[in-house]
């Protein structure tokens, strides 16, 4: 080894520090873009924080709380038949599954069981928010990628889903239908029949669906390999629902922990997609759109004969305890954690909403990506700002 | 010097205000009736949906009633603009546009200048809007606008290339760059000896039509190709800042642009204003034809831009670049040999 001379080594530091110098004099600083809280692409008042180096985003955090009402702290003074009211308004597309998860739990603690024909009632409209819901996320994802057409397609199927639940419950949007021990009012005369037709035409919009954007070109170079969340760091982050499938864990609350609702009874299909990327992340919520279509159909075949409450006291007083329910919501897994120390209204409800968890990889997700893919990518975990900020 | 226009014997300024006068009122018209068929109707159609219908029969008058809400809006300038700038950003979009449409000939008169060189003039205009638009991203002090300006540029100077290359083609095919000498080889030609269609060089550049027409929609920043305005992720983009009137003139631009980039497609690929020579119209009649038949072939065109951008979700800039340099700028070039060697050899 040859020795390097104090002359050669001061040369190296100095062309170092030239080249640093130089370096410093070039760089250019980097932009920080704020996504939000009012952007097209938020859904609401999600802000989306960007550092770019040009188009691409060297670091993203999501700022939640814009829309922060309070639901958790809200629950403690108000008594159980008024919060169903309230937690209607977290997922607001798919508000009758926000009720039911908070329902089992209270029905726990009180050791009330539904009648069949409730339970079987609340699968099945379970399953129609879920429609509701996810259809109008397969037009929107269409919106998000400069698709103008499909959301139309959405927004006029999902009013055929809303209208059979506003048969049911007197509410579009807000049902506020679920009760303790069972249901506010049994199924109005006709209504399976024009359920199953209402079926037949979401399936339609499934296929109209699976041409216009699934099998576009555009589509799929703009959602294949972006986003990729591979298994393990999906769990890490603790998503949940299709986020998670679409990683290839197969894993179903409706089918792994199903309490207190119908579908050990129904024959479905869970669906997973091994690439975890935006693509797959639609695909399998198209596939569940599909499968909720048919266990919807089925739910309308055999809808058991019975009493729709069960013997519940006038005022309900929930016995002191605790109990966690959480049930498969459109979004993902949706659960309440309620305390009770056997008052009017519950000592402290803990709410385990899916979007939260599935909107806290974005950090992690985002880096490295472009402007554009940013949009596809919350497109695709699919959040609604109520289920973030509670 | 005096020409003949109408069977009238004018001076040269007095023919040329006519025809411009003629011209911004027939460009104007044209804009309008594919705002309202395209834009407003026949979008609603295929999303399931009326679309206006309150403004006149059918909202026939809802342009008007846009246009007089655009009028009444307050003009806003960002505290951080270049005022100047971002004034004149839409005047030089505008004026690309309009500059366009001096050499497009809608009959065998109606031409406010027949150039030798028409169809690079053109070509020439129509890039000038990237400037404006440059101009208009810079100026408006947003980051979304600067983003969106600079997306527009790379793309509109990537699609150029296209654009003009597969204009060559018709031009190698034809034999002049002048637009009137375009459309009278298409009107005379004949197809394996058979004169009764002319022969429109749809037939024998169809790759370049097709090359031609992805061109103009990126040109155009209509969907697959509108990452600039791009509304989901950069809102509108160096739209953004724009209200009230600076915004109508983009609007206006941006459809006449349409108008007038789907007359040029027309007169190089389907023939222009004439009628194949083997009908045996007279050149009187053509001064009243000539110019229904361009409008008719220009608003089809146009129609196909729509039907596109309403059914395709949008491709990612680098994505856009990347068809653009690796795969139209190649096919358009072979496409230039092979048109160039059949000329020689036929």
């Amino acid at each position: 080894m040859t020795a390097i001379t104090d002359r050669q080594k001061l040369q190296y530091i100095a062309a170092k520090a030239a080249d640093a110098r130089v370096n410093v004099e070039l760089e250019t600083e980097g932009m920080i873009l704020n996504i939000g809280p009012q952007h097209p692409a938020t859904h609401g008042t999600l802000r989306i924080v960007a550092k770019l180096d040009g188009e691409q985003v060297i670091l993203a955090e999501p700022m939640a709380g814009y829309m922060h009402r309070g639901y958790e702290k809200l629950t403690e003074v108000r008594t159980y038949a008024q919060i169903t009211t309230l937690v209607n308004r977290i997922d607001w597309l798919g508000s009758f599954a926000n009720e039911v998860p908070f329902i089992l739990a209270a029905e726990q603690l009180m050791g009330v069981e539904a009648p069949p024909r409730a339970t079987w009632i609340r699968t099945l409209l379970f399953e129609m928010s879920r429609l509701a819901n996810i259809i109008l996320f397969l037009g929107d994802m269409g919106v998000q990628l400069g698709a103008i057409t499909p959301v139309f397609f959405a927004f006029r199927d999902r009013e055929y889903v809303l209208d059979q639940i506003e048969a049911v419950t007197g509410g579009r949007f807000h049902p506020n239908f679920d009760r303790i021990g069972g249901l506010k009012d049994d199924l109005p005369k006709g209504w399976l029949a024009d359920t199953k037709g209402v079926m037949d035409k979401v399936r339609t919009f499934c296929d109209q669906i699976e041409d216009l954007l699934l099998g576009s070109e555009v589509f799929q170079q703009r959602t294949r390999g972006i986003g990729v969340i591979p298994a393990d760091v999906a769990t890490q982050y603790g998503l949940s629902g299709a986020n998670a499938r679409a990683s290839g864990i197969d894993w179903d609350l409706r089918r792994d922990n199903c309490i207190g609702l119908s579908y050990p009874q129904l024959d479905w299909k869970v669906w997973t997609h091994p690439d975890g990327d935006s693509f797959a992340r639609f695909w399998v919520r198209l596939q569940e759109v599909r499968e909720a279509t048919k266990m919807v159909d089925q739910l309308c075949d055999g809808v058991p004969s019975g009493p729709i409450m069960a013997k519940v006291p006038r005022i309900i007083k929930v016995p002191a305890g605790e109990a966690y329910i959480s049930t498969e919501n459109p979004l993902g897994e949706m659960g309440y954690y309620i305390v009770s120390k056997g008052d009017l209204t519950p000592f402290r409800v803990k709410i385990r909403s899916a979007s939260f968890n599935n909107v806290s990889i974005t950090p992690w997700l985002l880096r490295g990506v472009y402007v554009p893919d940013i949009i596809t990518i919350l497109a695709s975990l699919y959040f609604i700002l109520g289920d973030i900020d509670r | 010097m005096t020409h003949t226009f109408f069977s009238l014997e004018l001076a040269y300024w007095q023919q040329t205000l006519i025809k411009l006068l003629a011209g911004v009122a027939f460009i104007l018209a044209l804009t309008g009736a594919v705002v309202y068929l395209y834009l407003f109707k026949f979008v609603s159609f295929m999303q399931s949906r009326l679309g206006p219908m309150e403004a006149g029969p059918y909202g026939s008058l809802q342009l008007l009633a846009e246009v007089g809400k655009w009028l009444q809006k307050e003009d806003i300038h960002t505290e951080n603009s270049d005022r100047l700038i971002f004034g004149l950003a839409p005047a030089v979009v505008m004026g690309s546009t309009f500059l366009m449409f001096v050499v497009i000939p809608a009959g065998p008169n109606a031409v406010i200048a027949d150039l030798p060189s028409g169809i690079y003039y053109v070509l020439a205009m129509s890039s000038i809007s990237v400037i404006g638009i440059l101009m208009a991203g810079w100026a408006s002090a947003n980051k979304y606008a600067l983003l969106g300006g600079l997306r527009a540029a790379g793309q509109l100077i990537a699609y150029e290339l296209p654009l003009v290359l597969a204009g060559l083609g018709v031009v190698i095919q034809a034999g002049s760059l002048n637009l009137q000498s375009i459309v009278a080889s298409q009107s005379s030609g004949e197809i394996f000896g058979i004169p009764a269609i002319g022969n429109p060089f749809i037939i024998t550049q169809i790759v370049g039509f097709v090359v031609f027409m992805i061109a103009v929609q990126a040109e155009l920043t209509q969907t697959p190709f509108d990452m600039p305005i791009a509304e989901s992720e950069l809102v509108a983009g160096y739209q953004v800042e724009y209200t009230g009137i600076r915004f109508l003139v983009y609007f206006i631009a941006e459809f006449a642009t349409a108008v007038g980039f789907a007359a040029v497609a027309s007169t190089l690929f389907l023939g222009g204003w004439a009628l194949p020579e083997s009908w045996g119209i007279s050149d009187d009649a053509m001064h009243v034809i000539g110019p229904i038949v361009i409008a008719i072939k220009a608003v089809l065109l146009v129609g196909v831009v729509f039907w596109v951008r309403f059914s395709f979700p949008r491709f990612r800039e680098d994505q856009l670049q990347r068809l653009a340099w690796k795969f139209l700028i190649p096919i358009t070039l072979i496409n230039l040999v092979v048109t160039a060697v059949l000329k020689v050899v036929l």
